[in-house]
């Protein structure tokens, strides 16, 4: 109970804040309205094409249909979500290793530095159709198109962040007569997590882009296919459709990664710092 | 504390550090630091160093800790030359350096976590060391969760839990206010005096090196060097006050006149 009285004595405080809050959303609620109102209008008058620009209640009758009625987006959503995971997964590894090597060692990033330049240069997709000659139609070569897209982020983030390590602390370790094991593990990996973590939400974003590019190339299954699909059959209701489950995917994976950060990189939220200033104490404490 | 720990009165003014014709250049000894230093730190002694910016002090702490090698002469602490940071030597900086995803308690282990593995007992003293510093209600907090002056505090207590019994403070309090320093100063002789540790103690504040102060280095610039030693006989436990008293003034006077500036 303390827990719950603690919110409302902050937002007593704070009374005209909410209001204030309250009106802007309706504010929003009611121009969002109008906007779907006056699209919905301007079809049925006939002074948008049906057929590009399809009705509001099309689309979410489209909904209906393809989520309860055939449900025949849930395997593809499945599909699509597993290539993101996967290709995330192993874009993530393998830019934090080849990061922290690159990082930790000046002969290596010496000698691959002007190819990171290069591949950084170059459009990651311009290699997709490379990737499906190398690996042939199937997931593997999706899963391959989506590493590459993903991989960049976490391995530039992961290398500044065990580069840029505070010298203080570092001289501090020296003092104790810290050996580089446990001045890697025990400083500079706990130090770039942040920046890490910041890199991981850049490429699971990149992540789900590469999977759409990876299923408009191979159209056999996925969202991706699916918007092909519809397209093609000019079933633009059902296409908008998918398009509005990408936002909604899209916004639960940014969400997704902020709450994953707060929880990893969790000092760096009070919330955070609280909730495990708490669990240790408990810990302790017994 | 425990008994490795106490002061050992039948060694009282044995030699436990010492330098002889200690120089450090750098940049390829065209900067001088620190020129041809002799000097002997007893057991037990607080010694401040106390001087310009660079007059080679922080020069000298480096040396003395073993985070860098002299380019000449050689320092001894007990009995054996330093040839990089060794365990019976700990040292504190400026800046807290607190790591910010620690606790208190985890922070103060970290010398313990790097000597091997922390124990029930090592994990008791650093909640009694926390104590000690005045906090012990904050040993589960985090960093970011404290003032400057507790971080502090906690690095204090990171300072005394590897059992060292060598100190080395570089401006240890210089970043903040003048009341919070004060009361740390206070606080830090009454520390290092209940654990028997020798402290070295860098500062650019007169007053404060000598209110702390057994023995004050006064050390010049262009080449650092140790000007003059200046034994502060005032009887302890030091009471703020006493830094208005005419012999407070007058070893103010000596180490100013050492200094040139008057």
């Amino acid at each position: 109970m303390a827990d719950l009285a603690k919110p409302v004595q902050i937002k007593d405080g704070a009374g005209p804040d909410k209001a204030l809050r309250y009106r802007r959303i309706m504010t929003h609620a009611g121009i969002f309205v109008t906007l779907i109102l006056v699209w919905e209008l301007a079809s049925r008058a006939g002074w948008l094409d049906p057929l590009f620009y399809p009705r509001p209640s099309n689309i979410l009758n489209s909904v209906w249909l393809i989520y309860f009625k055939n449900g025949n987006i849930w395997e593809h959503l499945g599909v699509t979500m597993g290539l993101v995971f996967m290709g995330f997964v192993g874009g993530s590894v393998l830019g934090i290793v080849l990061g922290s090597l690159v990082g930790l060692n000046s002969l290596v990033r010496r000698f691959l530095k002007p190819y990171v330049i290069v591949l950084e240069a170059t459009p990651r997709i311009a290699v997709a159709p490379l990737l499906i000659a190398a690996f042939g139609f199937g997931s593997t070569s999706k899963i391959a198109i989506i590493i590459l897209v993903c991989f960049f982020a976490p391995f530039i983030n992961t290398l500044s962040g065990v580069m840029n390590v505070n010298a203080e602390k570092l001289e501090l370790f020296r003092s104790m007569g810290a050996s580089k094991w446990q001045i890697l593990r025990k400083l500079v990996f706990p130090d770039a997590v942040p920046i890490i973590m910041a890199g991981e939400r850049l490429a699971l974003t990149a992540a789900l882009s590469g999977a759409l590019v990876a299923e408009f190339i191979q159209r056999d299954q996925g969202i991706g296919s699916l918007i092909l699909v519809y397209t093609r059959n000019l079933n633009m209701a059902s296409s908008f459709a998918c398009i509005f489950t990408l936002t909604i995917l899209g916004f639960l994976i940014f969400k997704g990664m902020e709450l994953l950060d707060q929880y990893i990189a969790f000092w760096k939220y009070e919330a955070g710092r609280e909730r495990v200033s708490a669990k240790r104490r408990r810990a302790m404490e017994g | 504390m425990n008994a490795e720990r106490m002061p050992n009165h039948a060694a009282a003014g044995e030699v436990v550090v010492s330098g002889i014709a200690v120089g450090k250049t750098f940049a390829d000894g065209t900067v001088v630091a620190l020129d041809n230093t002799t000097f002997e730190i007893k057991r037990g002694s607080f010694v401040s160093l106390v001087g310009p910016s660079g007059c080679g002090k922080s020069t000298l702490l480096r040396l003395i800790s073993g985070l860098i090698t002299p380019t000449s002469g050689e320092i001894s602490v007990h009995d054996t030359p330093v040839t990089g940071p060794r365990q019976d030597i700990s040292m504190m900086f400026q800046k807290a350096t607190l790591l910010e995803w620690r606790t208190s308690l985890e922070n103060v282990l970290l010398p313990t976590e790097i000597a091997g593995t922390p124990t029930k007992a090592d994990k008791n003293r650093a909640l009694d060391l926390l104590k000690l510093v005045g906090l012990g209600d904050f040993a589960f907090s985090f960093p970011a969760q404290l003032s400057g002056g507790m971080q502090q505090r906690v690095a204090l207590a990171r300072l005394l839990q590897t059992g060292a019994d060598i100190l080395l403070l570089d401006e240890p309090f210089g970043a903040l206010d003048e009341f919070t320093r004060e009361r740390l100063n206070t606080e830090l002789m009454r520390i290092v005096a209940e654990v028997g540790a020798t402290t070295i103690f860098v500062t650019h504040n007169i007053s404060e090196a000598i209110f702390l102060a057994d023995q004050v280095f006064v050390m010049t610039s262009r080449p650092g060097r140790v000007a003059k030693i200046v034994d502060v006989d005032l009887e302890r436990p030091r009471p703020l006050s006493i830094q208005t008293s005419p012999e407070f003034n007058r070893l103010v006077e000596d180490v100013r006149v050492t200094l040139g500036a008057v």
